[in-house]
């Protein structure tokens, strides 16, 4: 077996991946708010009755879904300075998070529409028997309720967000994969590399679930799990 | 002349479930004041009638008014205020403790904070289970459970009460101490609409029984006499399935 060992673990300790991490955590962070806020607007709107808003989501949703990632992020960058001739030109950075971000709300509007909907029926009745608004019902009775069924789907939409920085690599945002080909592309030990990336991001994961418990933790507020 | 005001008035109601036609033309006044039971065979349009006058189903044909007022959509949350809802699944806010069941409506109808909690502090001493107010629907019985609903829709002090089969969801034992709290409020002067099986709580309580069925009122009067000497084949039918089980 050709793996250089003692290279490895040099490499995992070292601090050549320290910024490139930062920047792949604060990159997933501001993309998932992006396609929270986006998705939470999206689901509300789909589950409202206001049904002549209904289209344009479903378009969105469509158009967003269909489009491989890597293609969406080319277009913010390239695609965006061709068509506008220029006006547009955003850096690679602003590309990549407004491509992850607006990606990624197409996918949360489906989570957070499945969580609405996942709510009782009953609950709507009673809410309504109160004569309480509809904000207010969704506020305090629906989306309280909503956000609980939508934390675990939403979880793997953080890994995948999280995932796809590594696409970035390919409009030059300095991320964990550039670095990686950057050290590589001159040492030639390419798995023994990847190896310490595969950590890195299984690192940053299972930060993330460690989150995600906490937080579901406090949205069971009240209930029973099934084998109490 | 106002005290004249029936609370709920039917007038020709109607209402289709596609093809098929749940209520068929009812007209049905309920005075201020007045317990009124509402019985029937599953499928008669009992449930239906009950849940039109506060706008959880929506009557296609004919009118509804409640205190003088006509239930379209834009009266719905004028009505929606005067009229408190019991359910047969109580329908509890499982995330909010009981106490917060019963303040989160009045607090999002304006009442400070402070006398939403004195409300519920007051119904739920009336129901008997104020001991239980920090805690979660989930740890309740399922007669507490429906108890706390009914503080719930008291603290938003309605003038009429509907049950829509209020202990058909409980374990026998529990049957009595939710319809003992619904004899205390009967009691204080509440205009009370009840879907029920209960016959025994009928007779007690009602002032007027409805039988419908295939969604037109069959026969309607005093409960007594009502089920005591039923006139009509479809009464005597369903007192007698109802006996039985």
């Amino acid at each position: 077996m050709h793996f250089d060992v003692a290279y490895f673990v040099e490499l995992l300790f070292s601090t050549k991946f320290l910024s490139a991490v930062w920047s792949v955590v604060w990159i997933t962070i501001i993309s998932m708010m992006i396609g929270v806020i986006i998705g939470t607007i999206g689901g509300i709107v789909l589950t409202s009755p206001l049904p002549w808003l209904h289209p344009f989501v479903r378009g969105y949703v469509a158009v967003y879904r269909g489009i491989p990632v890597l293609v969406q992020i080319v277009f913010w960058y390239n695609g965006l300075a061709a068509i506008t001739g220029g006006a547009i030109n955003l850096p690679a950075i602003a590309a990549g998070i407004l491509a992850l971000g607006v990606n990624e709300g197409a996918y949360m509007t489906e989570i957070v529409r499945s969580g609405i909907t996942a709510v009782d029926r009953g609950q709507r009745e009673a809410s309504q028997a109160l004569d309480m608004s509809y904000w207010a019902m969704m506020r305090k009775i629906v989306l309280p309720q909503a956000i609980r069924v939508a934390i675990p789907p939403t979880g793997n939409e953080v890994i995948n967000v999280l995932k796809n920085t590594t696409l970035l690599f390919l409009i030059a945002v300095p991320e964990i994969f550039g670095t990686a080909v950057n050290i590589y592309s001159q040492n030639f030990k390419y798995f023994e590399v990847l190896c310490v990336v595969a950590i890195w991001y299984i690192l940053i994961a299972g930060c993330y679930a460690l989150i995600q418990a906490a937080i579901e933790k406090k949205f069971n507020r009240g209930r029973k799990t099934l084998f109490a | 002349m106002m005290s004249q005001l029936p609370a709920i008035q039917f007038d020709k109601v109607s209402k289709w479930y596609g093809s098929h036609q749940v209520l068929r033309s009812i007209c049905l006044d309920i005075k201020k004041n007045e317990k009124i039971v509402i019985c029937g065979p599953s499928g008669s349009g009992k449930s239906t009638l009950i849940r039109c006058v506060n706008w959880l189903e929506r009557h296609e044909a004919g009118d509804i008014s409640v205190n003088g007022v006509g239930l379209n959509r834009n009266t719905v949350n004028l009505v929606r205020r005067d009229i408190g809802m019991v359910f047969q699944s109580f329908n509890l806010f499982p995330h909010l403790t009981i106490e917060e069941n019963c303040t989160v409506a009045p607090v999002s109808a304006g009442i400070p904070r402070g006398e939403a909690r004195e409300r519920a502090d007051r119904y739920l001493k009336r129901v008997h289970i104020e001991g239980h107010a920090r805690k979660f629907p989930s740890e309740l019985s399922g007669g507490q459970q429906q108890r706390a609903a009914i503080a719930r829709a008291l603290c938003m002090e309605p003038k009429i009460m509907l049950f829509d089969e209020p202990t058909s969801a409980l374990d026998p034992e529990m049957v009595q101490e939710v319809l003992d709290t619904m004899i205390g409020l009967a009691e204080v002067g509440m205009t009370m609409i009840c879907v029920t099986h209960e016959i025994g709580f009928a007779r007690r309580v009602a002032d007027r029984a409805v039988f419908i069925d295939g969604g037109e009122i069959v026969e309607e009067g005093a409960p007594g006499d009502l089920f005591e000497a039923p006139r009509t084949r479809r009464l005597k039918d369903f007192l007698r399935h109802i006996s039985k089980s």
